[in-house]
């Protein structure tokens, strides 16, 4: 996130976009919430009508993965009828004259055809938008889980800078992001292509200092794999041992028969976890580890905040820390490291190797935390980003981009969108909350939520046993018709094994991200 | 801050306009009691408990709604406020269940304090026995009726703090009682179990079922921890009992959160103690399933197995996935892991998905 929780009670306006909130997030909805009792506007748009509608003055139901269409369109309309930020364009941004031609492409009605949204509601919400400065945007993975998803987030960055609501308190663009410690595991650099503090591992300078110290004569210079290529790495025998630190892949990744056929052929394959899961079925080797309430460590949070988690418990058995795994496997590898705590390695190397943290200690920690950047011990941390329009690289640059839509689109055969998400009571897999007494009762099992009109047309009841069906699998799930999901449409969860969605998804990718196109696959529902 | 003053017990303050009297108050460090107040939400004057003497003023007044103006003289302890204090606190005792001695909240009870604070031992008006019971048909929130003061606080959080508009007053004079819907069980309503109003409730009326009459208020432990659900980062509290967490509640004014969680924060702990937890290494056999191994066996075997897969294809042939559920230094160690010892930039995690 550009800018900060704290921000959001005191918003004027907001635009959420592929974001639900009040399940996925449901504390930050809160603030967004008592804004709006306060006199905030809220404009959603989403094709599901979750329970943010409930407080938006304009919800738009976009057609699954038109997101594209409708951004240009607005920002079409801003430009046409003169309502963009003129001075912020002109002096904080460049590529302006890209943009604007590529936009000139989307008139509303154009728009309209793509996203289903009549072309004067989209003039009607570009209106609203510059009406109220400065807006916030926040987005969720209804905007990253494109093949589309990069492109789709430079939208959003350039609306926002086009209307000039970027580098200020209650604007920016906003992604909530899904897990405790995303952005801090992208931090830490568990990214192939950089180390901790994004520094980039094909840059030699960068290589040399972290030889220096690792205390190792050589570290290797070209990006390594992304989690799909490692995947079809294991089929293709270009990797032969895989490593699973906490993920139950089995369960999370897009078509699960190709997914289990990968796992399956891993000549050695070792998952380090704190439970047996579908993925610890094709282990070579179980790790068992400690528990978010068992280690003594750091998480970051969305809003870039270092915040400290603390053990409240011993793990059980003979179960470790992670990190000493880790420690444990470089010793016997030849390499013994120095720190001995989670402290340690924060204190002398993390902060001391990464520039953004290198004003965060664990002695600073004791309270709320710090947010990044902070690079020095007297910084206070920062709320929000890219102050008085200074972006990381200078100016901020519009991207010209084209809509496109999703790899696979309904037709005949499979005339509906399956898109999936998360439900309130649960979370990813339930290998956590599957085992909490209260969140099982409140969300037994998996639904397929689907239209009055589709499951009319079916003669499909409430509560019925259904098939949903796509090209690389089929389940059994109970149909849950609900007036949240527009015809056309059927949204899932992937909490439970049976009935998984991932069943039915399909294994395609933003080509620059790799991330996975999980909001949208044909589907067939068929009663049984 | 404006040169407005307001003198409170003889002492003269500033005050901006708009701030109430309690709010003046309290950021000057003088105590008023208050019961249905709610930090964050509108006051409602409710409880009487925060009156206090304004010079000038017909009546008693409450603090927690009355702004401060200029030239306000005020009272906070005077005999007169004292006096209808243990009247109000009196009345609040004698309506309904408050048996301190077998209540699973004594020891943190607004009510229980005042009482003690004006020296109010609830014995000057005949009880009156609760019309209603107790609700525990959902598994996470215990409502008890006979407990409760209808002090408004949890409907407060419901709809102002937290907006799920869950609860609500409902019906009239002695029938009242605070309703979920149209008065039905929790569990068939809207409400979403994040429980803030548990946090709100000043008595026993609302208790987290898995802790109520487990720990009492001064037992074990409090740590402080970030939760380990979504990113938004909520800070709170892990009461903990002989090793194991029993219950969670949200670290007042910490941020993020400023005092709140959903229901997978407060409710979702309990997978930390689950006899299906990983206690040892575990090591594939030959006929398919596992045994157990020590850490010496399983970690000699990856380390080896990892050479021998190094020498042979080379360290890219070695791909790892991190986790972003656990601590950031996992994630630094397996990345450093990786690199310095593997020799492979292959490490990635779920930043995607």
């Amino acid at each position: 996130m550009t800018n900060s929780f704290s921000e959001f009670a005191k918003s004027k306006m907001f635009l959420v976009i592929g974001s639900n909130m009040t399940e996925a997030h449901p504390v930050a909805a809160t603030f967004v919430k008592n804004a709006v009792l306060n006199g905030a506007r809220l404009i959603m748009v989403d094709p599901r009508r979750h329970k943010l509608a409930d407080f938006a003055e304009l919800h738009l139901p976009i057609k699954v993965g038109s997101d594209i269409a409708l951004l240009n369109s607005l920002m079409n309309v801003l430009i046409e009828e003169d309502l963009y930020d003129r001075k912020f364009v002109a002096t904080c941004t460049m590529n302006f004259e890209a943009l604007k031609n590529k936009v000139a492409e989307y008139p509303p009605e154009r728009a309209a055809g793509i996203c289903g949204i009549p072309a004067e509601t989209i003039r009607d919400t570009a209106r609203r938008l510059a009406s109220v400065k400065p807006a916030m945007l926040i987005y969720t993975l209804g905007i990253t889980e494109h093949t589309c998803g990069v492109n789709n987030v430079m939208s959003t960055a350039n609306l926002q800078m086009l209307l000039g609501n970027m580098g200020m308190e209650c604007g920016g663009v906003n992604p909530l992001r899904g897990q405790n410690n995303v952005q801090g595991a992208c931090d830490m650099g568990a990214l192939p292509n950089v180390y901790c503090g994004y520094q980039k591992v094909i840059d030699q300078k960068a290589r040399e200092k972290f030889q220096k110290a690792w205390n190792v004569p050589k570290l290797p210079d070209r990006n390594g794999l992304m989690i799909p290529q490692m995947m079809e790495g294991l089929v293709s025998k270009k990797v032969k041992a895989f490593y699973i630190f906490g993920e139950n892949l089995a369960n999370t990744e897009p078509d699960i028969h190709k997914v289990e056929h990968e796992l399956k052929s891993a000549e050695f394959l070792v998952v380090q976890d704190i439970f047996q899961n579908e993925t610890t079925r094709f282990a070579h080797v179980v790790l068992p580890a400690a528990a978010w309430s068992e280690n003594d460590g750091t998480f970051v949070n969305s809003e870039r905040r270092v915040n400290r988690v603390r053990a409240a418990c011993p793990p059980p058995g003979e179960a470790m820390p992670n990190w000493w795994i880790f420690t444990e496997i470089a010793r016997r590898m030849g390499q013994d490291w120095p720190s001995k705590s989670a402290r340690e390695l924060w204190d002398n190397e993390i902060s001391v190797l990464s520039p953004n943290l290198a004003g965060i200690k664990y002695r600073r920690l004791e309270n709320d935390g710090l947010q990044w950047p902070c690079p020095n011990e007297d910084h206070p941390g920062t709320c929000f980003l890219h102050k008085d329009g200074q972006f990381t690289c200078g100016l901020g640059v519009f991207s010209p981009i084209d809509w496109t839509p999703p790899a696979e689109v309904p037709d005949e055969e499979y005339p509906l969108v399956l898109s999936t998400g998360r439900r309130l009571y649960h979370y990813h897999t339930r290998t956590q909350t599957g085992r909490c007494e209260g969140l099982n009762d409140m969300l037994p099992e998996e639904t397929a939520d689907i239209s009055y009109a589709d499951a009319r047309a079916r003669g499909i009841s409430q509560g019925e046993m259904i098939r949903v069906k796509s090209r690389r699998g089929e389940i059994r799930v109970k149909a849950r018709v609900t007036p949240e999901v527009p015809p056309g449409m059927v949204w899932m969860a992937f909490h439970f094994r049976e009935g998984n969605a991932n069943f039915l998804t399909n294994a395609v990718f933003d080509p620059v991200s790799l991330t996975a196109e999980y909001k949208a696959c044909a589907v067939r529902v068929e009663k049984i | 801050m404006s040169n407005k003053i307001i003198t409170i017990n003889g002492n003269e303050y500033a005050f901006t306009e708009g701030e109430t009297i309690l709010a003046v108050a309290r950021r000057n460090g003088i105590d008023i009691p208050t019961l249905c107040h709610l930090s964050g939400a509108t006051p409602t004057g409710a409880c009487r408990v925060c009156m206090v003497e304004v010079e000038k003023a017909r009546t008693l007044m409450a603090a927690c709604a009355l702004p401060a103006s200029d030239g306000m003289v005020v009272k906070t302890e005077s005999p007169k406020v004292v006096k209808s204090r243990r009247m109000t606190v009196e009345l609040l005792l004698a309506s309904g269940e408050h048996d301190c001695v077998v209540c699973p909240g004594a020891g943190e009870c607004r009510l229980q304090e005042l009482a003690m604070r004006y020296g109010v031992a609830g014995k000057k008006f005949p009880k009156t026995k609760s019309r209603y019971g107790l609700e525990d048909v959902n598994p996470m929130i215990v409502r008890d009726f006979s407990r409760c003061i209808l002090c408004g606080r949890c409907v407060q959080a419901c709809n102002e703090i937290q907006v799920n508009r869950a609860i609500s007053f409902g019906y009239r004079g002695k029938k009242s009682k605070i309703v979920a819907g149209e008065d039905m069980a929790l569990k068939d309503s809207e409400c979403v179990f994040c429980g803030q109003c548990i946090e709100a409730c000043p008595t026993a009326a609302l208790m987290e079922k898995g802790a109520r009459v487990k720990i009492r208020p001064w037992e074990g432990k409090k740590v402080r921890t970030t939760c380990p659900y979504c990113g938004v980062g909520c800070q709170m509290w892990l009461h903990v009992k002989d090793d194991k967490i029993v219950k969670v509640t949200a670290v007042k004014d910490g941020s993020p959160n400023k005092g709140r969680l959903c229901v997978k924060g407060r409710f979702g702990f309990g997978f930390i103690h689950s006899p299906e937890r990983l206690k040892t290494p575990l090591i594939r056999k030959d006929d398919g399933g596992f045994r157990e191994a020590s850490w010496d066996e399983a970690l000699d075997l990856v380390a080896s197995k990892f050479r021998e897969i190094i020498a042979k294809d080379g360290p890219d042939a070695i791909a790892g996935v991190s986790c972003a559920r656990s601590i950031n230094e996992d994630s630094y160690a397996m990345q450093k892991l990786f690199r310095a010892v593997l020799g492979t930039n292959n490490i990635d995690h779920c930043a995607r998905t």
